[in-house]
C-alpha cells in the first residue's frame, strides 16, 4: 500500500522518475536531511577523502620530494604569527617540512590504511561467521571460543601485539618498508570478532530459510549457498558496523603510529605526526601536534556520526 | 552458585591456557631465544650447548609444559634487552600502573555517576547537552590527543601541573607508591583524567539511560504520589536501582583501564608496566612482551571472574534463573 498519493501519478512518468527519484523517496535519505548535524558531517568526511585522494595534488608542497625541504626552513611557526612565512600556512615540523602538505598527505595514509584494514576485517568476520553459523557444531564452537578469547582483550592490545610480533619476524626496525601492511594486518586481526558475531547470529536465522533450503535441494555447494545466497541478506547491520570500525581503524592507526610502533617519521599518518609534535610542545611549537590533532579529531567525529547515523536509520525499532 | 562457579572458574582456566600457548609460540619461535641471549663472537659449540640448557631441543609439548611450570612459579625468563629477569622488571612497574588505572577508575565514577544521574533528571536543561557533549568527545578522540591537550593546557599554557614522570613516591616494603606526597598527587591527575575519560563518558551514558528507564517506572511514580521528595526519590529510588549495571561495566572496565595504560603512560611518560611493554615492541623483546601478555590475560580473567560473581550475589533474579529447576 501507498499511502503517499503516488498511485495517482501515471505510470510512465512513476517510471520516468527512474532510479533517482527512487533514492530520493527513500526513508534513508530523508532521515538523512533531517539532521542538519549529520549532513555537516558527511560534508566534511567527503571533503576530507577528496582531499586524501588528490592529496598529491592540492597539496602546496611534496613532504616525500627532499630537494623541496630545507632545514632552514624547520620550526616555522603558522603564516599569521610572528616570524611565521607566507609559504606555510600551517608552519613547518622539525625537518622543515609544510606541515599543511604533509597533513593532507597523513590524512591520505590514515584513510587508506583505515580502509584496507577494515576491509580485512570485514572479509574474515564475514567469512568465519558465515561458515560458523551456516555449518554450526564443532566449528562453530571453536572459531566462537576463540573469538571469546580475543575478546576478552581490548582491540588495541590484539594490535599492538601483532604488530610486535610481526615486526619481530620481519625485522622492519632495521630494514624499513612494509610497515603499513604491518598495520593493516593488525588492526584487521583485531576487529574481526564483531563481524563474525554478527554475521553468525543472522546467518543462524538464514540458515533455516525455505530459499536455502530449495537452495540446497537443487544441489549448490556450501560455499556458493554461504556467500551468493545468504551473504545478501545479512549485510545490513555489517554495514553499520563497517562505518563504526573504519573510525576505530583510524584511531588504533593513529594510536600506533604515536606509540611509535607504526609509520615511520618519512611517511608521516596524523598519528606520527602528533608524536612528533609531541617532542616540541614544551618549546612552544604547539602547530605541530595540535593541527594534525585536530584534523583526525574532526576525522573520526565526522565518521562517527555517520556511523550512528547509519545505525539509527537502518534499525527498524527506531523508526 | 557453586556450579556457576566452577563452570565460570573451568572457562577462565582455558582462557589463560590458550594465551599461555600463544605466550609459548611468541617466546619459542618468534627470533631464536638463543641468539638473544650471547654475543656475535659466541663459538657454535658454546650456542649448542646452551641450547642444550635451555631445553630447546626437547619436544614442543615437553617445553610447553615446562613454560606453563615455571610462568606458574613466575619465571617468566631474561628481559632481551637490559639481560634483567623480566618478574623483577615488571614487579618494579606493576605498583605504578595499578595506582593510575584505580585512580583513574575512581574519577570515573565519581564524576561519571553525578553527570549521569543530573542527565538523566534533567534532560532539557543547557547543563546536560554540555555534559553529553564533553561524552561525545571523550568517546570520539583518541587517549592520546585528549593527554596531548591537557599537558598542552595544564603545563604548557597554564603552568600549573606537571607533565611526565610520577613525582616523589614513598617506598612501602615491595610497593612504591605516590599517594601520599604531594608531588606524586600533582602529577597523577592529568594522567588519571587522561585515562579515565573514556569510562567516565560511559559511566554518564550508562547512568543516565538507566535513569531515564527507571524514571519510568510505576514505583517512582507511587513513590511521588506518596509526596517524597524529588531528592529522596532520585537518590534513594532511582540511583540505587541503576547501580547493578553501573558496577558490572565499571569492573570491566578496570581491566580496560590496565591496557590503555599503555598510552596514557608513553604520552605522560610514567613509569609502568605499559610502558615498560611499549619499549619491548620497539626493541622487540619477545620475555617482557610475553610476560605482559600473561599478566595482563591474567588480571582480565581475573575481573571478569570477580564481576561475574559479584553480578549473581547483587542481583538476585540472576541466582533465581540461574537455579536449574
Amino acid at each position: 500500500m501507498d499511502v503517499t498519493g503516488k498511485d495517482y501519478e501515471p505510470r510512465s512518468a512513476r517510471r520516468l522518475r527512474g532510479l533517482f527519484a527512487r533514492f530520493a523517496d527513500h526513508d534513508l535519505l530523508h532521515s538523512f536531511l533531517k539532521s542538519k548535524l549529520v549532513v555537516l558531517a558527511a560534508l566534511v568526511s567527503v571533503t576530507m577523502l577528496a582531499l586524501a585522494v588528490l592529496a598529491p595534488w592540492v597539496a602546496p608542497h611534496s613532504p616525500y620530494d627532499l630537494s623541496t625541504v630545507s632545514l632552514l626552513d624547520a620550526h616555522n611557526p603558522p603564516a599569521w604569527n610572528d616570524g611565521g612565512d607566507r609559504r606555510y600556512l600551517l608552519g613547518t615540523d622539525d625537518q622543515g617540512r609544510d606541515l599543511l602538505s604533509t597533513i593532507l598527505y597523513g590524512t591520505r595514509a590514515s584513510i587508506t590504511i583505515g580502509l584496507w584494514s577494515v576491509l580485512l576485517a570485514l572479509a574474515i568476520g564475514v567469512s568465519l561467521g558465515l561458515v560458523s553459523g551456516y555449518f554450526g557444531g564443532r566449528v562453530d564452537m571453536v572459531i566462537m571460543r576463540i573469538a571469546d578469547v580475543q575478546l576478552t582483550f581490548p582491540a588495541i592490545l590484539t594490535a599492538l601485539l601483532v604488530d610486535g610480533v610481526a615486526r619481530v619476524l620481519l625485522g622492519t626496525h632495521k630494514s624499513g618498508g612494509g610497515e603499513s601492511w604491518i598495520l593493516i594486518v593488525s588492526i584487521g586481526l583485531s576487529y574481526w570478532v564483531p563481524y563474525a558475531r554478527t554475521v553468525r547470529s543472522s546467518t543462524l536465522v538464514e540458515r533455516n530459510k525455505e530459499y536455502v533450503q530449495a537452495a540446497r535441494l537443487i544441489g549448490l555447494s556450501p560455499g556458493a549457498i554461504m556467500f551468493r545466497h545468504v551473504l545478501p541478506n545479512v549485510t545490513g547491520p555489517v554495514l553499520v558496523l563497517t562505518t563504526i570500525n573504519l573510525a576505530l581503524a583510524i584511531i588504533t592507526e593513529a594510536t600506533l603510529s604515536f606509540l611509535g610502533v607504526g609509520l615511520p617519521p618519512t611517511e608521516p599518518s596524523l598519528g606520527t605526526l602528533i608524536r612528533i609534535g609531541n617532542n616540541f610542545l614544551f618549546a612552544g611549537e604547539w602547530w605541530i601536534a595540535i593541527f594534525p590533532g585536530i584534523t583526525l579529531a574532526v576525522l573520526v567525529l565526522a565518521v562517527n556520526l555517520l556511523g550512528d547515523w547509519l545505525r539509527d536509520a537502518l534499525n527498524p525499532k527506531l523508526r | 552458585m557453586l556450579a556457576f562457579a566452577i563452570r565460570r572458574l573451568i572457562e577462565a582456566a582455558f582462557v589463560m591456557l590458550t594465551v599461555a600457548a600463544l605466550a609459548f609460540v611468541l617466546f619459542r619461535f618468534v627470533g631464536d631465544p638463543v641468539n638473544q641471549l650471547v654475543g656475535q663472537d659466541t663459538s657454535l659449540e658454546d650456542r649448542l650447548k646452551l641450547r642444550t640448557e635451555l631445553g630447546l631441543d626437547d619436544p614442543i609439548p615437553i617445553q610447553f609444559g615446562r613454560f606453563v611450570w615455571k610462568t606458574l612459579h613466575l619465571d617468566f625468563g631474561i628481559s632481551y634487552q637490559v639481560k634483567q629477569p623480566v618478574v623483577g622488571l615488571i614487579a618494579e612497574r606493576f605498583p605504578a600502573t595499578l595506582e593510575l588505572s584505580l585512580v583513574a577508575a575512581l574519577f570515573a565514577v565519581l564524576v561519571g555517576v553525578p553527570m549521569g544521574v543530573y542527565t538523566g533528571i534533567h534532560r532539557r536543561s543547557w547543563l546536560s547537552s554540555l555534559f553529553l557533549t564533553i561524552s561525545l568527545i571523550g568517546i570520539s578522540l583518541p587517549t592520546f590527543l585528549i593527554g596531548i591537550l591537557l599537558i598542552y593546557i595544564f603545563s604548557v599554557w597554564l603552568g600549573v601541573l606537571p607533565s611526565f614522570g610520577r613525582g616523589e613516591v614513598v617506598r612501602l616494603g615491595f610497593w612504591t607508591t605516590g599517594l601520599v606526597t604531594v608531588s606524586g598527587l600533582r602529577a597523577i591527575i592529568l594522567p588519571a583524567i587522561t585515562l579515565g575519560l573514556f569510562q567516565m563518558t560511559l559511566v554518564t551514558r550508562l547512568v543516565r539511560s538507566e535513569m531515564l528507564e527507571v524514571l519510568r517506572t510505576d514505583y517512582i511514580k507511587f513513590a511521588r504520589a506518596r509526596g517524597l521528595t524529588d531528592r529522596a526519590i532520585n537518590f534513594s529510588h532511582a540511583l540505587k536501582n541503576t547501580l547493578v549495571p553501573v558496577v558490572t561495566i565499571i569492573g570491566l572496565q578496570v581491566g580496560g583501564l590496565i591496557a590503555f595504560a599503555i598510552i596514557t603512560e608513553t604520552v605522560f611518560q610514567w613509569p609502568g608496566m605499559g610502558l615498560l611493554f611499549i619499549q619491548s615492541v620497539q626493541n622487540a623483546d619477545v620475555p617482557v612482551m610475553a610476560a605482559y601478555l600473561l599478566l595482563v590475560a591474567f588480571l582480565f580473567v581475573l575481573i571478569n571472574f570477580v564481576v561475574d560473581l559479584l553480578y549473581v550475589a547483587i542481583d538476585p533474579r540472576i541466582r533465581i534463573v540461574g537455579r536449574p529447576a
